[in-house]
């Protein structure tokens, strides 16, 4: 146990705080399920000049709340400043900065790939290492539904590309903790 | 019962005695309950010189101000001062009128997406849905708009809703699950602060416009007085610590006193509370203090290592903290003696470099010499309003506030247009004060039309143009950093015949009292004739047309660079 009495030296004295993290963030922000709370959650990043990577919105098991999932660059802004004036929010009720490794991400992506009668079974044979599902078939095209983490959702890409990917749309991350505590 | 009645009943409940507003058509319902509610309504002439009254009215008192404009332009008008309230976190709760629900986003007549456009501007905002959820929406406001950091709230009621018969029951709880401002300060870090107090040699107070917000400057002057430390202040924080005093440096900042922003510069602690380490105040942030480790204290997590990152940071309410700071301070028992020289240094720099300027030559009169004689006056027993450039600077210099409240100006948006407005909210919120008001040839024409609400109100302000017939701050950042190319800033007001307006025939079409001076000599007694005049006076004071503020820290500059 330290004296609190004994004299401190200003010298030992370290600023804490704006440290950027250098790695990749996701924030699960719980706010109300009201009109303009997206706006005035992407506006505050809008006019903070905070880049967001991912963002996703959707219900709860509660219907008053909403959770927003956002995924941010940790090199290019403080995460604590973001955090700080998200919760200056009104309609902002809880912000959980997720741990990487006691967190379960997921993502889901929708590809739409140019085929023909024999590339058709290569990519179905691709999407099945990915445990993907092919939800749409046509002469020329074909659509994989792919879920998993991002780097998942990126490898598929890189392996259909060749053949001609017309479109592609992710939803951005969500997330939640592990464990059997509440995110 | 009406909702706009529910409205009325919602106001008092809040202890609201003057509203300042306009009407039109989207709040005719809510004009209608004002007409036997029993409440103060002040006519305003524009919009934004109702949001700047409910400012002023907000600053002098403490209180809530409040303000009412229609739909539309009504909303858009109040843009500024909604947003001067939120850089100089001051509670208001701004109502506006909205369209018809069923118009909503049509583009109807007087529409505007007043919400949108107030996103950035405001603490919080609500639109209204539901008319059952007008009570317990302004009371949140008035809650929201008041505690924690004070800012603007705006509340958009669209008129069927406001026509609407409700269930009124008095509200008496508040609950906002999503805020929950901090207030009491973790132990461990004030202790923490004490002790770095006690080890500092060369520490100073910092304090910000928050020590006022927070009603902390009797805690704070007991802290200073205690420890014998040096305090200087941002402009927005004049007053908690009174002015003129031993242990008083002066302003900080760009136009702030030398030995404040030396001793700053050269200090080991910096002791900021309630304040944000603005631009204005850091000068080139890099070099702000750079020897200083610092205590932050703000009730707003966010503005701790905003910035400059906190060695010390304490979330909470400045008037909850100081006294623990104090308590535990001393129990170490530190020595006052280790700032002796540290006093000595300081002393120095206030012997060296006083504030100053030359006297007028052939009774011309000096801008700073008005301010001196106002202060000579009034024995700083005034309230002073402020516009925005360099008279506001020099009010800031020359005027020493005994007070907190006693300096009501636009700091962090810096309005021109403010002080007039800003006076009358003054004066309704402190009637037995004396307001006065300080503003330039250039502000004072920005809101002029208000003093036919002076008029209308019988509002006993005086008026005091330091007419220099330029936009003088512009002026002055031309001649010293644009190569004295003088765009756009002769404002045509001073001269002979041809200066225009001439604002004592215009004070005179208003039906106040207006007066010109031109003479050094007789400037203190003329002003005191016009102050002790009943009734509003508008003073046109012709001074030194090219005068400049100094001394100054150049932008980006470092402050131990300071010229003039």
């Amino acid at each position: 146990m330290v004296d609190t009495n004994e004299l401190l030296s200003l010298d030992d004295l370290h600023a804490a705080g704006s440290v950027r993290s250098g790695r990749k963030h996701v924030l699960s922000v719980l706010v109300e399920n009201k009109p303009g709370v997206l706006t005035r959650v992407s506006g505050l990043f809008t006019r903070r000049g905070f880049n967001i990577d991912t963002l996703s919105v959707g219900p709860t098991d509660d219907e008053r709340i909403s959770r927003i999932t956002l995924t941010l660059d940790g090199a290019s802004q403080p995460i604590d400043q973001v955090t700080k004036q998200l919760h200056k929010l009104i309609n902002v009720l809880k912000i959980k900065d997720l741990q990487p490794a006691e967190t379960v991400a997921r993502e889901l992506a929708l590809f739409k790939v140019s085929c023909d009668p024999q590339t058709r079974s290569e990519i179905r044979e691709l999407a099945e290492v990915f445990r993907g599902k092919i939800v749409d078939i046509g002469k020329k095209s074909i659509i994989a539904e792919i879920t998993g983490e991002r780097s998942k959702i990126e490898a598929f890409e890189k392996l259909v590309r060749p053949y001609g990917l017309v479109e592609m749309i992710r939803t951005g991350e969500v997330a939640i903790s592990r464990g059997r505590e509440e995110t | 019962m009406r909702a706009v009645d529910a409205i009325m009943e919602c106001l008092k409940a809040e202890g609201v005695d003057v509203v300042f507003g306009y009407p039109g058509g989207a709040n005719l319902p809510t004009y209608d309950a004002f007409y036997d509610a029993g409440i103060h309504h002040v006519l305003v002439r524009h919009e934004a010189g109702a949001g700047h009254a409910a400012e002023g009215y907000a600053k002098a008192t403490g209180r809530v101000g409040v303000a009412f404009g229609t739909s539309g332009p009504g909303a858009t008008n109040l843009v500024t001062p909604i947003m001067d309230a939120m850089m100089d976190s001051v509670p208001v709760v701004f109502f506006t009128g909205q369209v018809r629900t069923e118009l909503l986003g049509t583009d109807g007549f007087q529409e505007a997406d007043t919400i949108g456009i107030t996103m950035p501007a405001v603490k919080h905002s609500f639109l209204i849905t539901d008319p059952r959820e007008i009570p317990r929406t302004i009371h949140e406001a008035f809650h929201i708009a008041s505690t924690g950091r004070p800012g603007p709230v705006v509340v958009d009621l669209p008129m069927d809703l406001t026509k609407a018969d409700i269930p009124y029951e008095p509200v008496t709880d508040v609950q906002l699950p999503g805020y929950q401002p901090r207030t009491a300060g973790n132990a461990k870090q004030i202790r923490q602060a004490a002790r770095a107090l006690a080890a500092a040699r060369r520490p100073v107070f910092y304090t910000g416009g928050g020590v006022i917000s927070a009603g902390a400057h009797e805690s704070l002057r007991e802290l200073v007085r205690e420890g014998g430390f040096p305090i200087t202040s941002t402009l927005m924080g004049l007053g908690a610590y009174p002015a003129p005093d031993p242990q008083w440096l002066g302003m900080l900042g760009m136009h702030g006193t030398r030995a404040a922003n030396y001793a700053v510069d050269e200090a080991d602690l910096l002791v900021a509370i309630g304040c944000r380490f603005d631009d204005r105040v850091t000068g080139k942030l890099s070099e702000f203090a750079p020897r200083a480790k610092y205590i932050h204290i703000d009730v707003d997590p966010a503005e701790i290592s905003k910035n400059i990152p906190a060695h010390i940071p304490i979330v909470g309410d400045a008037k909850l903290i100081l006294p623990k700071l104090l308590e535990d301070y001393r129990t170490l028992d530190a020595d006052k003696a280790r700032m002796d020289d540290w006093w000595q240094r300081i002393h120095t720099w206030q012997d060296r470099h006083p504030l100053s300027y030359e006297p007028g030559e052939n009774g011309e009169i000096k801008p700073q010499q008005v301010i001196q004689a106002i202060y000579n006056v009034t024995g700083g027993e005034a309230i002073i309003s402020s516009d925005v450039g360099q008279h506001q600077m020099w009010a800031a210099q020359y005027f020493h506030y005994p007070e907190p409240r006693r300096w009501i100006n636009s700091g962090g948006l810096g309005t021109m247009g403010f002080g007039l407005p800003a006076a009358i909210g003054a004066q309704m919120g402190m009637p037995d004060m004396l307001n006065v008001v300080v503003t330039g040839d250039g502000s004072i024409q920005m809101n002029i039309q208000e003093l036919a609400t002076i008029r209308q109100e019988n509002i006993p302000v005086k008026v005091v143009i330091l007419n220099n017939g330029y936009l003088g701050m512009v002026r002055q950042w031309q001649e010293l950093f644009w190569q004295e190319r003088y765009s756009q800033v002769d404002m045509h007001t001073f001269g002979g015949e041809e200066a225009f307006p001439d604002f004592v025939k215009l004070a005179d079409a208003y039906g106040i009292r207006g007066l010109r001076l031109t003479e050094s000599a007789s400037l203190e007694d003329d002003l005191r004739a016009a102050f002790e005049a009943e009734g509003p006076a508008f003073i046109d004071v012709r001074v030194t047309r090219d005068e400049k503020v100094y001394p100054m820290i150049a932008p980006g500059e470092a402050a131990r660079n300071m010229v003039g």
